[in-house]
């Protein structure tokens, strides 16, 4: 069948789109200017320049705050995408009482304020007598990661015939051969789409690690934000730029994976 | 042939399984023998899948064991059965491809990977899709991931194969084609096949035995002309292929020789096993169905001549009883039609009839007993206006 004709936009819907594109593209493409800029003083560009992407490197606080934060999204990527494949395939393959709540209580932690999610963070290890460490942003960050990973692969296993797993064990796997074979593989784009909203979401998390935070380790955004109130270094640019390089990178995977995905499950 | 009276392969005994509240399985007791084509059939919801989930292990039954070669298998895990099935969804594995699909079950049994390697691919030979081993099952046609489904299952020489519908989602063409490979697949490998489905002509067509089934109980077993020839019951004699069915009651015993008397006659049939003033049913065949403007010996059955429907090899002529019920007579298309309109006698070949006892009989000994205590209510007491 022939696909219907599209309507011609006219004069203003194009003004109208692109002045929308330019409102979302036009702060990151200044970010990006700026990086190269030579004059430290972003209100003129004078000339162009890598001086600060070497500045960035040799930027020890900068770069203790980036591996700090690329080393929590990692843990608590994984930490997450663990605990939350488990969650997922559990509550799809058994039934038990307050499932419908359990479920639906899945979905408070991504509409709470995050603000009310920091400061209950922070009142628990407090009340619990836990010092804040490395170990408090995980548990945090796990937190309001795990809801994520197991909607996304709720929505994947929601679409599984259930007979797949059944012909495994009916060829002679067991439960943990069948999980490994065949459940794992088949989620394994919803497992990497969670993994990759997981880390977005780590990596810019300012509300909640702002208030579990221990003394000494400051993560990126947090260390970025204290610096918008007085100057933002332009290394800082420099490094939002290469930031922005690798988040688009991976999006293309991601939207690379998902594609793949359809296929085969056509 | 069958041999019936060996020990079987497959035994059910009093399996009875409830979902909850609903009762899908009612005590059902069942025998499969060595190197059988068993079907299955039934209308959906009878129970005949749970059956078949409960032999591969995916059930547990609430009452009753199953035996596969005489060892009690009731509570063991589908893994650990020597059983394979093949699903109706066929449910090959998306991320895999066809021939890692197929050794699928070699592998989890260790084989060595040679030996996987040379049966693996003897069985795609088998099965015609040769060259397809690094296909994806979603490059392929229905027809195509059927035969893996089937070769996924049969590579690890199952003692039995399961399958639940298998057919069901080809068209028309293609299930006949399939019909036919299976029944030689499976002679020529020799292995019992327990096969699921709602379609009588496939199962007329495929199976040395069929297990009828309707709520939840097995109505009849036995071979495809016993089942067609000699049904059991009115469901069986209904569900499979077309029957004229009358009601009557049981007025005289001569040996063999019955007389019936029906709301719109008397007939008679041959049978035994019926004692009189029993409620039965007579099922009588399309084909084996006829009309005369004569009269015929031991045939009071008046009826109006219909229609005529002519479908190519037979003629379909219908014939209404006073009552209002329909018979329907096969003829011969080349054979003198009679006017619709004309009063006809319907007979039949007595030995082509089949009488059944009732479901309802338990029933109207009480309904009698009550009234036998309320003579004054009794007027009309006879089993049928006749």
């Amino acid at each position: 069948m022939k696909r219907k004709e599209e309507k011609k936009l006219g004069a203003f819907s194009y003004f109208y789109a692109g002045a929308i594109y330019l409102f979302l593209y036009l702060p990151i493409f200044m970010v990006v200017g700026y990086s190269f800029n030579t004059n430290d003083n972003n209100l003129v560009f004078k000339g162009f320049t890598l001086h600060w992407y070497g500045a960035m490197f040799q930027d020890r606080s900068l770069m203790s705050s980036l591996l700090l934060t690329l080393e929590l999204a990692l843990v608590s990527t994984i930490i997450s995408v663990v605990l939350g494949t488990l969650a997922a395939i559990g509550m799809h393959r058994y039934d038990f009482r307050l499932k419908k709540t359990l479920d639906n209580m899945l979905y408070v932690p991504i509409v709470i304020p995050e603000l009310v999610i920091g400061i209950a963070s922070l009142a628990t290890f407090t009340t619990l007598n836990i010092t804040l460490s490395f170990w408090t942003l995980v548990i945090a960050h796990v937190t309001f990661c795990v809801p994520f990973v197991i909607i996304t692969l709720r929505a994947r296993i929601a679409g599984f015939d259930k007979s797949i797993e059944e012909a495994a064990m009916d060829l002679g796997a067991n439960q943990f051969r069948t999980l490994r074979r065949v459940t794992i593989p088949m989620l394994m784009p919803g497992i990497i789409s969670g993994a990759l909203l997981s880390i977005t979401l780590s990596l810019d998390d300012v509300i909640i690690s702002y208030f579990v935070t221990g003394a000494g380790d400051t993560t990126l955004p947090i260390k970025v934000y204290g610096m918008a109130r007085g100057k933002i270094s332009t290394e800082v640019y420099a490094l939002f730029t290469l930031m922005i390089i690798v988040t688009v990178l991976i999006y293309l995977l991601s939207a690379a994976v998902r594609s793949a995905a359809a296929k085969r499950q056509r | 042939m069958i041999k019936t009276d060996s020990k079987p392969i497959v035994r059910l005994s009093g399996v009875t399984k409830d979902f909850g509240k609903s009762e899908v399985l009612k005590s059902i007791d069942l025998d499969v023998y060595e190197g059988e084509f068993l079907t299955l059939l039934g209308p959906s919801g009878c129970g005949k899948t749970t059956t078949l989930r409960i032999i591969a292990g995916f059930e547990t039954p609430s009452q009753g064991c199953v035996y596969l070669e005489q060892a009690d298998v009731t509570d063991l895990a589908p893994y650990k059965r020597n059983v394979n099935t093949v699903f109706q969804s066929y449910a090959l594995f998306p991320h895999m491809n066809v021939f890692d699909n197929v050794a699928f079950g070699l592998v989890e049994k260790k084989v060595p990977k040679p030996e996987i390697r040379e049966r693996v691919e003897k069985m795609l030979d088998l099965v015609q899709l040769k060259n397809f081993g690094r296909r994806k099952p979603h490059q392929m046609s229905g027809g195509q991931r059927q035969r893996v489904a089937i070769a996924r299952a049969l590579v690890n020489n199952p003692k039995v194969l399961l399958l639940d519908e298998p057919l069901g989602a080809l068209d028309l063409k293609l299930r006949k084609q399939m019909q036919m490979e299976l029944k030689h697949l499976q002679k020529q490998l020799g292995i019992t096949f327990i096969y699921v489905t709602h379609d009588q002509e496939e199962a007329l067509t495929m199976s040395d035995r069929i297990a009828v089934m309707n709520n939840g109980i097995i109505e009849q077993i036995g071979t495809a002309r016993e089942i067609y020839e000699r049904p059991k019951t009115k469901f069986v004699a209904s569900f499979i292929g077309e029957s004229n069915i009358i009601e009557a009651s049981v007025t005289g015993i001569d040996g063999d020789l019955i007389e019936l008397t029906a709301e719109n006659g008397v007939v008679h049939a041959k049978g035994t096993g019926f004692v009189q003033d029993e409620m039965i049913y007579i099922s009588i065949r399309p084909e084996n169905t006829m009309y005369s403007f004569e009269p015929v010996e031991h045939f009071r059955l008046r009826g109006i001549v219909k229609e005529h429907v002519y479908v190519g090899s037979i003629v379909k002529t219908v014939v209404a009883l006073p009552n209002g019920q329909r018979l329907r007579l096969n003829q011969h298309p080349h054979s003198d039609l009679p006017e619709v309109g004309s009063a006809v006698t319907v007979y039949w070949n007595m030995d082509k009839a089949v009488i059944m006892h009732t479901a309802e009989d338990t029933l109207y000994d009480l309904i009698e007993d009550a009234l036998l205590n309320r003579p004054d209510l009794a007027v009309q007491k006879g089993r049928g206006n006749t």
